[in-house]
């Protein structure tokens, strides 16, 4: 289903000071992410410590965005009052060819497309409150 | 290191699951002393030998609970504690409670929850109220949950459950029958709790699978029912243990494990939190699970009870649902599990959900479960379960 056109408007994210360039990125249509500089491992979500060193270093970096389904579900049901007029909502968790999970939608695709393994990439969806969503849909 | 094994629950005391409360209502703090009078009519114990507190947040105070509730029960105690992990907060409350009194702190804590509704507010606070439909997923500003999972739906606790459910298939096949089981013989369990919401109303693996899709894969009655209710439980020392008219159910093993808050960030979603916490529970107590009587896991789906057997190491990773086709779960069956008809039979009254289990592994070792009664129960596992299987905590209990 094409899930990209937002005729119910989902909760939106207010950035922080941390995350602020994350969703500047989104709204370029780039995917950034932090780097640490001191153990050079990938972090997701935003922080201001690395969360497997805890140093204070951490670098943003443009990366592809491509990456696969983790898990996915098909909610029949709203998973919550805001969402209703959505479902099925195509929930997943991709995982990141840097290895780093992220929460999102998969977008342009049929229920027999969802499965655990398949590859993905970025779909920058702009919403009507000029926020910008990162949904992925299948490579 | 670990639990001697020298505190005991002696008293339990609980309110008959409703999915529809229509009785009085009551602040927290009133059925707080309630649950407690209750606990310590049922041990045989006087207030006077009460100098321990444990509970969770309470609706009356957004800070300062312990205080508060001690000091509307008259009790000047020494050890005061409050536990904030979800699902896994009653196994939690023991363990804490079971530490202090072996340390020599305290001789008796009352860990109670009251999950009755509370009178309604003539000053509403529409805030508190809004938000409460986003379940476990905190959508408070700064929450990493309100900008990463709420914008995407992932919110409250079926979608995650159900994308753990989803990779396990993709791992490991999924036998849809025996999951439906597990919930089957949970209510068959359930037909012997006159307190069980479910109580008069047994259900089928075919109901199960008939019963609608929420979240692929789970059905509405694989997920459990919401219900008013409370629970409590009185843990003591060896010297009130001997002097309470109950069989003393003795915390010998405890363990628990934190991973995270979403489920997105766990490093493999299969295998659960409360692997180690039932490892640290077993050692301690000198157990293998082959020791143990009665299972009372945490069941707020099929699949935690599933993979709770797993990572407690009744059967090995994958195998889970093959172990559940091959016994008989109920308190008449070879493995007994959630012998109340657990949560999911029961249902769920609010945070004291995960106190049934505590109750009922108690009751079971005190011979004072009713019809559901283990013809030999001396050893019991309790496992609790936190947020989308992101804390858990495990017990073992053992008769005096």
């Amino acid at each position: 289903m094409n899930n990209t056109s937002l005729s119910v408007l989902p909760p939106m994210p207010h950035p922080t000071p941390t995350t602020e360039p994350f969703w500047q990125g989104l709204a370029q249509e780039k995917l950034m992410l932090q780097q640490c500089g001191d153990c050079n491992q990938w972090v997701f979500y935003p922080r201001t410590h690395c969360s497997h060193c805890l140093s204070p270093n951490l670098e943003w970096q443009q990366v592809s965005g491509e990456g696969e389904i983790y898990s996915f579900t098909i909610a029949r049901r709203p998973t919550a009052p805001p969402f209703a007029g959505m479902e099925p909502q195509y929930i997943a968790v991709v995982q990141l060819q840097e290895g780093v999970r992220m929460n999102t939608i998969i977008a342009n695709a049929t229920e027999s497309d969802l499965k655990v393994g398949v590859k993905v990439k970025p779909c920058f969806v702009h919403t009507p409150d000029a926020q910008t969503l990162l949904y992925f849909e299948l490579t | 290191m670990g639990l001697k094994g020298e505190a005991a629950i002696v008293g339990v005391a609980d309110y008959k699951n409703e999915r529809k409360y229509t009785g009085p209502r009551h602040f927290f703090t009133e059925q707080f002393a309630d649950l407690t009078h209750r606990a310590l009519v049922d041990a045989g114990l006087n207030k006077s030998d009460l100098d321990g507190i444990c509970c969770t947040a309470i609706r009356e105070a957004n800070m300062f609970a312990p205080a508060t509730l001690a000091e509307y029960l008259g009790l000047k105690v020494n050890f005061a504690e409050i536990v904030d992990l979800g699902g896994a907060t009653p196994v939690g409350m023991i363990w804490r409670a079971a530490a202090a009194i072996e340390m020599g702190i305290c001789q008796a804590v009352i860990c109670a929850i009251p999950a009755r509704p509370i009178p309604s507010n003539p000053i509403p606070s529409p805030t508190a109220d809004d938000l409460r439909f986003y379940g476990s997923t905190s959508a408070n500003w700064g929450s990493p949950q309100a900008e990463f999972d709420v914008p995407y739906g992932n919110v409250a606790q079926n979608s995650g459950y159900a994308m753990i459910a989803q990779r396990y298939a993709a791992l490991h096949g999924y036998d849809e029958r025996a999951l439906a089981k597990i919930a089957a013989d949970q209510r068959t369990n359930a037909q012997a709790n006159p307190n069980a919401a479910f109580y008069g109303k047994p259900a089928s693996i075919d109901d199960v699978l008939a019963s609608p899709v929420i979240a692929d894969p789970l059905h509405i009655l694989e997920i459990v029912m919401p219900c008013a209710g409370g629970g409590a439980v009185l843990v003591v020392d060896k010297a009130l243990a001997a002097k309470s008219k109950n069989r003393p159910a003795y915390i010998t093993g405890c363990g628990e494990r934190l991973e995270s808050k979403s489920m997105t960030y766990q490093d493999d979603i299969t295998r659960t939190p409360v692997g180690p916490a039932s490892q640290s529970a077993f050692a301690m107590a000198g157990k293998k699970p082959a020791d143990i009587d009665v299972v009372e896991p945490y069941d707020c789906y099929t699949i935690t009870v599933l993979l709770t057997l797993e990572d407690s190491g009744f059967c090995a990773k994958g195998e889970g649902m093959k172990f559940v086709n091959e016994h008989d779960l109920t308190y008449n069956g070879d493995f007994p599990v959630n012998t109340h008809g657990g949560q999911l039979g029961a249902g769920q009254a609010g945070l004291a959900g995960g106190m049934s289990q505590v109750i009922e592994g108690a009751r079971q070792i005190m011979g004072k479960a009713d019809d559901r009664q283990l013809t030999r129960c001396d050893t019991a596992l309790v496992t609790g379960t936190g947020g989308i299987m992101s804390e858990q905590s495990a017990i073992i209990l053992e008769g005096g």
